[in-house]
């Protein structure tokens, strides 16, 4: 995309989308692919990861014998359907509940926060935890923040807390975290990763030192990498490098961004406010450790002490493959539902709704196969 | 909501201009309404307008009802919407001399009558630009119970030589596309204001009436095809294209023009400027000889200084749209749905 006519490279080369640099790179991938004994199958966890590979079509110019998969790296699919039962639960009940647009359409175990609106409840989107802040300042009413996302949003909601929101501000936290969930996929029977693109998004807080233990633990290369298309695509030389190579290790493909210890006072906060529990992420079962709940010490603004939420936590819907799908060994065309009866207008399962979601970006940038 | 409750209402996707209204139209409309019509367009083609045999000229005709909120927005209001609409889908079906307009007003009660003098006086202003003028009309007022805002509507009627007009389906593989300026404008300009999102930038609508610019076209060369895309963008008009000539297309995507504007606001709301609102643009389809001297006569005319070949028709990936992204190629899609603000 160019600013009013034909691109000149050098606007390409500062937004890493240089052809010529990707084909380069295009080139390095397919020797490398050709050195390693075996196909190869990388695993990324980003739902912006996939829209760049979707956007850009890089998945037609991946060497054959080389496959790129995207895992749990939606926090709007992988918020389990009781957690959305929650934010349904609060909104029928007056409060007035503040989340990400990408929440609205998600189906609970009986209806969406959108239905809710629909029906005359008070249910806003805003774009941060600070301006759900800003709406109880505002107003007398119960706002209750639904937080939802990986350290980049819970980072930012921790931050809030820390600052004393109004007294009739609450959060109720789905917020999760990524390290434990691409230890579960790692190990899954089904899923086979030889090698992770980790999200560079995250990894500015958490820093790449935290993906060591799972380099070591199941013996395979994690590369932390950014989103523009040079990006991905010099991450994925790396990890098809490591992966021909043998040498399982973390490395930093985006460290224009990224450092090794990450942004400490983001850990800081959101060390303070959140601790790691067990906790069900949607279609890949409970994850011990990775979802973030609201430390005692911060329980006047937490939701779950304030309020009394009864839910029915077995309401999960089985129609659709989209737990396959987010464990990272199913496609979203493998979805018998997937562009028939689930589609961006009318959704069936949450992997439709989100823009992070992979079969909403596999339906919005359709794919060209060789 | 079952899919049984929806299929007894109408929803705005059907009306949104992208496949759920194209569902609408052939599954609805075209079961009770419309006759093909020989050596001319008629309702079955679902093409811009239609047009109607009458010796040796026909006439061209079209309609459009414009709501728009909010009703004055920044580089135009509803009335120069009403007038470029109606004109630009004449000029889509050959009628680049339009031959009269007419104006029907549906107003909310308690309407401020400045509001309908401004979108009135704009109507003269821009039927003035394209050479035409509005001769009759209507004008109902109803309470606000059952009307929020404005609703106008636009009826246009052309001329062309019998069997001069242009089509969405005549592109053969080896055409190439011309689109006349930047894409996206309108809907990024329209969302920004409504939405009310302060991006720091010039953020204008490009509503205009492109009439003059396919006739320098069509003087310049061998015009193929011509759409203009409106709701849904590029990618609907691309898409309706390739369905309706039934060939592929293959966008070069660092060739579509897009302003610097547009692009950086589009990126902040999670958009992609080709399936994005225009009110001011043309794509044509153009014989592969005479594309350059098209795209220079297009860029010499005031309006069309920013038009760009964008790519080619193909035989195959037959109805499909291909963007080559320079990188790798994809499928540019239709958005469905609304458009909500993403996460992050």
């Amino acid at each position: 995309m160019t600013a009013g006519g034909p691109a000149d490279s050098g606007a390409d080369e500062l937004t890493f989308r240089d052809p010529e640099r990707a084909d380069a790179l295009r080139a390095r991938l397919e020797s490398l692919v050709d050195r390693a004994d075996d196909s190869i199958r990388i695993v990324h966890v980003c739902g912006t990861h996939e829209q760049t590979i979707a956007e850009f079509g890089l998945r037609s110019i991946l060497p054959d014998g080389l496959t790129v998969a995207m895992g749990p790296g939606c926090p709007v699919c992988v918020t389990d359907s009781a957690e959305v039962d929650e934010a349904v639960t609060l909104a029928e009940s007056g409060k007035l509940v503040a989340t990400y647009g990408d929440m609205l359409d998600v189906p609970g175990g009986d209806r969406s926060l959108a239905a809710v609106r629909d029906a005359g409840g008070d249910v806003e989107v805003v774009y941060s935890a600070a301006d759900a802040v800003s709406l109880a300042a505002e107003t007398d009413q119960e706002v209750v923040f639904f937080g939802v996302g990986f350290e980049t949003t819970a980072a930012p909601t921790a931050s809030v807390l820390r600052n004393d929101p109004p007294a009739n501000f609450s959060v109720l936290s789905a917020h999760k975290y990524v390290p434990p969930a691409m230890d579960v996929v790692a190990a899954h029977p089904n899923t086979r990763v030889d090698g992770f693109l980790a999200a560079g998004n995250a990894a500015t807080i958490t820093g790449t030192e935290v993906f060591e233990p799972i380099a070591g633990t199941h013996d395979l290369p994690v590369v932390v990498g950014g989103f523009e298309p040079l990006d991905v695509l010099y991450a994925l030389v790396e990890l098809v490098e490591a992966i021909a190579d043998d040498e399982p290790a973390v490395v930093n493909a985006y460290p224009r961004c990224v450092s090794a210890t990450g942004n400490q006072a983001a850990q800081t906060a959101l060390w303070d406010v959140f601790e790691r529990v067990e906790g069900e992420w949607r279609g890949i079962a409970a994850v011990p450790d990775a979802t973030l709940a609201i430390r005692p010490e911060y329980a006047a603004y937490d939701a779950r002490e304030r309020f009394d939420i009864e839910v029915d936590r077995d309401s999960e819907t089985t129609e659709c493959i989209c737990g396959d799908i987010m464990a990272g060994h199913a496609a979203p065309r493998e979805c018998p539902l997937f562009g028939e009866e689930c589609t961006p207008a009318s959704p069936v399962g949450a992997c439709m709704v989100s823009d992070e979601g992979p079969c909403r970006i596999r339906q919005t940038f359709g794919e060209v196969r060789q | 909501m079952s899919a049984d409750d929806e299929a007894e209402t109408l929803t705005a996707a059907h009306g949104a201009g992208r496949a759920e209204m194209r569902s609408f139209l052939s599954e609805t409309v075209l079961e009770r309404l419309g006759d093909p019509i020989a050596d001319g367009v008629g309702l079955p083609a679902l093409d811009d307008g239609a047009v109607l045999p009458d010796g040796d000229r026909s006439l061209v005709v079209t309609t459009d009802s414009h709501v728009v909120d909010p009703p004055v927005f920044p580089g135009g209001d509803l009335g120069r919407l009403g007038v470029a609409g109606t004109v630009n889908d004449l000029a889509a079906m050959g009628a680049v001399e339009p031959l009269t307009l007419t104006c029907g007003l549906v107003v909310e009660a308690g309407t401020p009558t400045d509001r309908i003098e401004t979108i009135l006086d704009s109507m003269a202003e821009t039927a003035e630009e394209c050479g035409v003028s509005v001769q009759t009309g209507d004008t109902k007022v109803l309470p606000p119970d059952d009307l929020d805002g404005i609703v106008l509507n636009t009826t246009g009627i052309g001329r062309i030589p019998r069997g001069e007009q242009l089509t969405s389906d005549g592109l053969s593989p080896g055409d190439r596309l011309l689109v006349t300026g930047p894409v996206g404008q309108h809907g990024i300009a329209l969302l920004a204001a409504r939405e009310g999102f302060d991006f720091e930038t010039d953020l204008r609508s490009d509503v205009a009436p492109v009439n003059h610019l396919v006739a320098a076209a069509r003087e310049a060369g061998t015009v193929t095809a011509a759409t203009d895309p409106t709701r849904g963008g590029l990618a609907t008009a691309l898409t309706e294209l390739a369905a309706r000539s039934g060939v592929g297309l293959v966008a070069e995507d660092r060739a579509v023009p897009v302003s610097g504007a547009t692009d950086s606001a589009a990126a902040v709301l999670g958009l992609d400027p080709k399936t994005v609102a225009c009110e001011g643009r043309m794509v044509l389809g153009v014989a592969p000889e005479d594309a350059e001297s098209v795209l220079d006569a297009v860029r010499a005319t005031p309006g069309g200084e920013q038009a760009a070949l964008i790519g080619d028709a193909v035989d195959d990936h037959t109805g499909r749209v291909v963007v080559d992204t320079g990188i790798g190629q994809r499928y540019l899609t239709e958005p469905s749905g609304q458009q909500l603000p993403r996460i992050c």
